[in-house]
């Protein structure tokens, strides 16, 4: 990889030079050149993918929700009341599984219309006005017309941390957040390429899927606590009645479901974003048509000491630009772990200077 | 039987031409939608010029050549604007680009001028409102290649030539003049 030496990004081409350069892009021939995005992809074909993975998720909600209450409520039959067949399990089974399904769809629902809210809130971030920050507002709506979408709305995260996420169930309904930490650090060409990457989660229709992502794994997080305190209080005396194999099988379903299933979740939730901060990055280029801005701004979130934001927490860390909780990141940017949610920020820098020639 | 799967073929044809038509339809109106966008950004760059003409004034009466030199190119370019002529527009918009430029340059020479708060926020608007016209140009310029894509490529070139979809123009700044603006950047 073209690892810029000493992890510094070279100084992009004076301004006057890239005007010229801007100007050049726009002509028609140029436009094949100022794809940002990989082979024949657009933005068009990301948005028809996060609308279908979206969709899929909901129903992957519905079915996760509905096993999960079937198999906790069955559990708690078999210890609870010392149900011992299928036969007995079946009717708690069948409640337990509608019961789930009904409180999945209604926090589906809450989190269609309150989601971004709540994250916004969640992670203490303010709206700011026009009069306040003129030169945000006005990078922002930039941004909009170069995505041809309404004005997002924008707010401030009171935070010395470097860092910046956007929400919303679409386009129309986006929010854009930024630390003042960062807000502070950046020029305006690096404040334009953050805002452009925000964008492009906006634009790619990211914020739909990472906000029911969010939502999804506070579920499965929860049922699975939920579990371990049954577990854990159950009667124990009960247990050991001529044992029927269909608790036993229940009880195994059960605990894997409870091991299992979050760490699913996750590994599900960090594959897709990594891909989606890649694409968003590219996405940001094709706004700007300036991968360096960008990449600068990058370089400072790398070497910034106190990237951590106190506000986010395991389920929405996918959303930010860069990992906002794990410690001595530098360290571990070269890792690229099935866990992590996010690229390394120098393998990100790399692929955005490979674009600029 | 054979009518069967003759109607079967005319139903999937109709379905196919209607699919072709709708995305011809999409990306024009996506064109025009962007299209406006530009013009309510020039619009709002020719609202801030008499106000930013009166401050500039207000420090340095006497460069009278370059105030009037950006009143005139703002006149011109409002005269135009409302008509569809791409290319005169475009021409006329470039040199009030490079006006102004010219204007934010000569600035440089007066400190208490570049000290006024009122010409900092106007310096940043117009900074703003270069910058949106350009955000404005590319993404309508990307519509139009997604627009004229589809309109010449086979075989939705058909659809478009019989129900007449007609040519958008590229808004294209080929004057010299545009180029050589300074791009002006107050970060």
């Amino acid at each position: 990889m073209n690892e810029p030496a000493g992890g510094k990004v070279p100084p992009p081409p004076a301004r006057k030079e890239r005007a010229g350069l801007d100007a050049a892009m726009a002509e028609p021939g140029m436009r094949a050149r100022i794809s940002a995005y990989p082979g024949n992809l657009t933005y068009l074909d990301l948005i028809a993918r996060n609308k279908r993975a979206s969709a899929l998720l909901m129903v992957l909600m519905g079915v996760l929700a509905a096993l999960t209450g079937c198999v906790f409520s069955a559990a708690i039959a078999a210890y609870g009341m010392g149900a011992q067949t299928l036969e007995a399990l079946l009717p708690s089974a069948i409640l337990g599984a509608l019961a789930a399904l009904v409180v999945a769809i209604g926090l589906g629902m809450w989190s269609w219309y309150q989601g971004a809210s709540a994250i916004l809130s969640m992670s203490g971030a303010k709206p700011i006005t026009r009069e306040v920050d003129l030169e945000l507002h006005n990078v922002v709506e930039e941004m909009a017309i170069a995505a041809g979408l309404p004005m997002p709305r924008v707010y401030l995260i009171h935070d010395t941390a470097l860092n910046a996420f956007a929400t919303g169930r679409d386009p129309q309904h986006a929010a854009i957040a930024i630390t003042l930490g960062l807000r502070q650090k950046l020029t305006r060409d690096e404040l334009q390429g953050v805002i452009a990457h925000e964008m492009a989660h906006v634009r790619h229709l990211d914020i739909r899927f990472a906000m029911l992502m969010a939502t999804m794994v506070g579920l499965i997080v929860f049922a699975s606590d939920a579990f371990w305190r049954i577990i854990r209080y159950a009667p124990s005396g009960k247990r050991n009645k001529n044992g029927g194999g269909a608790v036993l099988v229940l009880l195994v379903i059960a605990i894997l479901l409870a091991i299992v299933a979050p760490i699913l979740a996750h590994v599900i939730q960090m594959a897709y974003s990594r891909e989606r901060e890649y694409l968003a990055d590219a996405g940001a280029v094709e706004l700007t048509r300036n991968p360096y801005g960008l990449a600068s701004a990058l370089q400072k979130l790398a070497d910034d000491d106190d990237p951590l934001v106190d506000t986010a927490n395991r389920g929405t860390a996918h959303m930010y630009i860069v990992n906002p909780l794990r410690k001595m990141r530098k360290s571990h940017q070269q890792i690229n772990s099935i866990f992590s949610s996010h690229p390394p920020v120098q393998e990100r820098i790399a692929r955005l200077l490979a674009l600029a020639r | 039987m054979v009518w069967l799967i003759v109607a079967g073929v005319f139903v999937v044809l109709v379905l196919v031409v209607m699919s072709m038509y709708n995305t011809l339809v999409r990306r024009r109106i996506d064109t025009d939608n962007a299209w406006s966008q530009i013009d309510v950004q020039l619009k709002r760059r020719y609202d801030l010029i008499p106000n930013l003409v009166e401050t500039v004034k207000g420090y340095a009466s006497h460069e009278r050549d370059t105030l009037e030199a950006v009143i005139a190119a703002r006149s011109k370019a409002v005269d135009l604007s409302g008509g569809r002529n791409v290319a005169q527009r475009a021409e006329a918009e470039g040199v009030l680009s490079q006006t102004l430029g010219r204007l934010f340059a000569l600035a440089e020479a007066y400190p208490e001028l570049k000290a006024n708060t009122n010409f900092m926020k106007l310096q940043e608007e117009l900074t703003s409102t270069e910058n949106r016209i350009g955000f404005a140009r590319q993404h309508y310029n990307d519509s139009v290649a997604r627009y004229e894509e589809s309109r010449q490529a086979f075989p939705t070139n058909l659809i478009a030539g019989a129900f007449n979809f007609e040519k958008r123009d590229y808004f294209n700044i080929t004057s010299a003049a545009e180029r050589e603006a300074p791009k002006v950047s107050f970060s």
